[in-house]
């Protein structure tokens, strides 16, 4: 990802930042231009909680160019509803189930290269209990 | 709409072509289509392709190809749908031919893929789903397919070995295809201990990384000549679906199949019933195993049931993967769609040699672009 | 010194990453048979995830969050690190970004080695105490370098401590007094473009630490008018528990009174993050009423004092996720070759 690219997901990316329609109210992320529930196009910003469960999830063992670690990749749930794509992380493959109650964090997604940008932006890890 | 018939077929074989680039591998193809056809020219030229971009450098491919097979100075536009692009290509030819804007068209797919690394390609091919929101966290394209294995898996107590038949099959009717990139048996074992390389899925649940072109040249009715085999384009749709796999409304069900198929057989006043013979967009056996879901050839959750039972295979009732599918015959991403209706007109026209499902009159192909995203459903009758 | 306007703790956060190395695997690798023990039994190591970006965010997000105070009202945002992702580029304004601050902020980074955390939150009360800004963030964090085989590869370990400040009144912790003494010591630094710091041996002891924190010690305790058996907590900063030791004891703390903070006996040293966390530690358990002593050191070379007396707003100031938790929740790396992977010293 370019840094204009990563600059233009920076609210997304960091704080989970999404959209509220302002004609249903359906909460959406990720953000788009329009409102998958009933098609409008105006929208207040909301940053989502953040909380979770894994719907899906799998090791993947032969990532593309650009990222050098096996990593987990997941579907999460998020607690308003909307289902993402997203890294797991602080997990070993084997403690990982569907289900599984999940938070943000913000973590180094990639580089451009070693003199290039750095792509900060969530990835889920196993919620904190009590 | 007028009606359209495939009267030319082309295809290279597939593999790792060291020495053929885009050039050479899409003049073959389509230079042997317009030979297969008995003419010297087309009206019109559509190149489904994905990565020439990405991977070679190359836009402005069909432009490129028209230079190269003499045809200037053809309308040449590439149509891209990610890995359904072969199968766009055609539905681009089918409409010039059917609404009266060409009398013939040649409809090419083509995909170099084994230029660069297979970190490159696999980033190339994430470029199917969504860019900010999948491809940039890293997942693969192979990824996203494991996603939505493991979670069938999970709706439905099915295990990965219980996905064998769909491999085992391909590669058994791949041994017998000239132009297949495998010809290496598979069995069920095999399957089941292949290493992992996005969990659940071993290697052998993922179609090969390859080289390959084939081409189809379609005509009008007053277009066809004595010597012609036509094969007629009973239905021809495209659907689409979201873009992230985590937006569908079902992880586990591909809507956008569904929809082309069903408007496909709509136009054809056809049903699934009919199909004697069909090559699905088996580049994963979970999506080989979807889209025969979707499609209307199995209940939601009763396909692997079937496969079990042998009715994919090549005698039971409805063979598929005829000349080894994208998994055993190959799937250079953009050509693939183009491959399975090349293939299944060879099962029309009777010229399928040693993998002749007997009888054939009616085949469905179906070639899928992003996980589902984009659907392109073909009904073709003898 | 002392602001115009009492400045207070309002929140505090911190963040200790989970993997572990212990002493003795770096030992097997590198150390003659018959060698002292090396100064910790183990230390904090990065997920390959993390730096010191991503440990500040987590730090400052659960300050703001236990402070209750509004993010609009934040004017003025300082990291302190020696290990910036980006030798140009702030990460002040990143971290910003990631806890939606409002554009209008003092934002910057701070390099004064060990003692930039300390030195962010001297920015935070200068800033609110002169009434130019309603509260701030100053966050101390490290992901520290050391040369393989080096003697402080042991001890360079990885960690944030992040504090929101603003007036005294509302305050979980009122900061009493400060002092701040620098002079131009070279006992341990790092060349631009060097990927490893060198440090002087012996000579970062006498002429770097101990001259400075001593010595900044005694200005802040003559000033205030107080004795080491006034203060129920000191933390210092920890780059062997050894020196922290000796320096606790010439100026006379207890055992007892530095056992709290003393989070590098557990994980290694954090760096500009060190001190922050033992203040953490400390404010986990302090009650209403208690007076904590900080010394941070930081080569180059200088210290900065601070005197707090905790108010019982701290009740409602603090949860689960404490100092304690995030050293308990260690996972041992299977061996030194994942550590090496994991810190990015393997050319690839």
């Amino acid at each position: 990802m370019q840094t204009p690219g990563y600059y233009r997901v920076e609210g997304p990316y960091l704080r989970l930042q999404g959209q509220q329609c302002r004609r249903c109210n359906a909460k959406q992320f990720p953000p788009n231009p329009t409102c998958r529930s009933c098609g409008a196009t105006e929208f207040d910003s909301c940053n989502l909680s953040g909380v979770g469960v894994v719907a899906s999830f799998s090791e993947i063992n032969a990532p593309p160019a650009g990222f050098s670690y096996p990593f987990l990749a997941a579907l999460v749930t998020l607690a308003e509803g909307m289902t993402i794509a997203a890294q797991l992380t602080d997990i070993e493959p084997e403690d990982v189930k569907i289900g599984l109650a999940v938070e943000m964090t913000t973590r180094r997604i990639a580089e451009t290269g070693s003199e290039g940008c750095l792509i900060y932006g969530y990835k889920f890890r196993p919620r904190l209990t009590d | 709409m007028r009606d359209v018939f495939i009267v030319g077929l082309g295809l290279t074989k597939v593999g790792e072509h060291w020495g053929l680039g885009l050039r050479e591998l899409g003049a073959e193809a389509i230079l042997a289509a317009i030979r297969d056809a008995g003419e010297r020219r087309a009206d019109a030229l559509f190149v489904g392709n994905m990565l020439s971009g990405v991977l070679s450098g190359q836009e402005n491919l069909a432009t490129m190809l028209a230079d190269a097979t003499g045809l200037l100075p053809i309308e040449a536009v590439k149509i891209e749908a990610a890995c359904g692009s072969g199968g766009a290509a055609v539905r681009a030819a089918t409409i010039s031919v059917a609404a009266g804007a060409a009398e013939t068209a040649i409809a090419l797919g083509i995909e170099k893929m084994t230029d660069v690394s297979p970190d490159v390609v696999t980033a190339a091919l994430a470029t199917a789903s969504d860019h900010e929101y999948e491809a940039g966290f890293g997942l693969s394209f192979v990824g996203m397919a494991a996603l939505i294995m493991q979670r069938y898996m999970h709706e439905t107590g099915r295990t990965h070995d219980e996905f064998a038949p769909f491999i085992v099959q391909a590669h058994r009717n791949a041994m017998t295809s000239e132009h297949a990139m495998f010809h290496l048996a598979v069995s069920p074992e095999q399957f089941a201990r292949s290493p992992l390389v996005a969990s659940p899925m071993g290697l052998l649940d993922v179609a090969p990384v390859c080289d390959g072109a084939a081409a189809v040249l379609v005509c009008s009715r007053d277009a066809l000549r004595p010597h012609h085999k036509p094969i007629r384009i009973a239905g021809s749709a495209i659907a689409t679906d979201t873009i992230s796999l985590g937006a569908r409304k079902r992880m586990t069900f591909l809507q956008a199949s569904e929809t082309s198929a069903a408007k496909a057989f709509h136009q054809a006043r056809l049903a699934p019933g009919d199909i004697d013979v069909a090559e699905p967009h088996d580049a994963f056996t979970i999506m080989t195993a979807l889209t025969l879901e979707a499609s209307g050839f199995a209940k939601p959750g009763t396909v692997l049931d079937m496969a079990k039972a042998g009715a994919f295979a090549s005698d039971g009732d409805l063979p598929i993967c005829t000349f080894g599918g994208l998994k055993a015959r190959g799937h250079p991403v953009g050509a693939s769609g183009t491959y399975q209706i090349v293939e299944a007109c060879r099962q029309l026209r009777g010229d399928a040699g040693k993998n002749q499902i007997a009888g054939a009159k009616r085949a469905f192909a179906q070639s899928i672009g992003g996980h589902g995203a984009v659907a392109v459903s073909h009904i073709l009758e003898a | 010194m002392k602001p115009d306007r009492p400045v207070g703790i309002w929140g505090y956060g911190a963040y200790i990453p989970r993997f572990r190395i212990q002493s003795r695997q770096i030992a097997e690798v590198w150390r003659p048979k018959g060698a002292a023990a090396p100064p910790v039994p183990q230390k904090s190591v990065l997920s390959y995830d993390e730096d010191a970006i991503t440990m500040a965010i987590e730090a400052t997000r659960t300050a703001v969050r236990r402070s209750k105070v509004k993010v609009a009202s934040i004017g003025g945002m300082w990291v302190g690190t020696e290990s910036k992702p980006y030798a140009v580029k702030p990460t002040a304004t990143l971290v910003a970004a990631a806890l939606g601050l409002p554009a209008q902020i003092l934002s910057a980074d701070i390099e004064f080695a060990c003692k930039a955390g300390s030195l962010s939150m001297q920015m935070a009360i200068a800033g609110v105490g002169s009434g130019m800004i309603e509260s701030a963030v100053a966050v101390g964090v490290d992901a520290a370098q050391a040369r393989p085989s080096d003697i402080l590869e042991y001890t360079a370990a990885c960690g944030a401590a992040a504090f929101v400040l603003g007036p005294a009144a509302g305050a979980m912790a009122v900061i009493d007094e400060t002092v701040s003494y620098s002079t131009n010591t070279p006992d341990f630094f790092r060349r631009d473009g060097a990927a490893y710091p060198q440090h002087g041996g012996r000579f970062t002891e006498e002429p770097g630490y101990f001259h400075h924190t001593l010595t900044a010690s005694r200005m802040f305790l003559e000033k205030t008018g107080s004795t080491a058996a006034d203060y129920q907590y000191a933390v210092f900063h920890q780059p062997i528990p050894k020196l922290v030791e000796r320096a606790a004891k010439a100026l006379g703390f207890s055992r007892e009174q530095i056992e709290q903070g003393f989070c590098a006996k557990s994980m290694g040293n954090a760096y500009a993050g060190s001190s922050g966390l033992g203040l953490a530690a400390v404010l986990d358990i302090a009650k209403p009423g208690d007076r904590i002593f900080c010394c941070c050191y930081g080569s180059g070379a200088g210290s900065d004092v601070f005197g707090f007396t905790v108010t019982d707003q701290i009740h409602d100031r603090r949860d689960q996720h404490t100092v304690a938790r995030y050293l308990a929740n260690g996972d041992n790396l299977p061996g030194y070759g994942h550590y090496l992977r994991l810190t990015g010293a393997i050319r690839m």
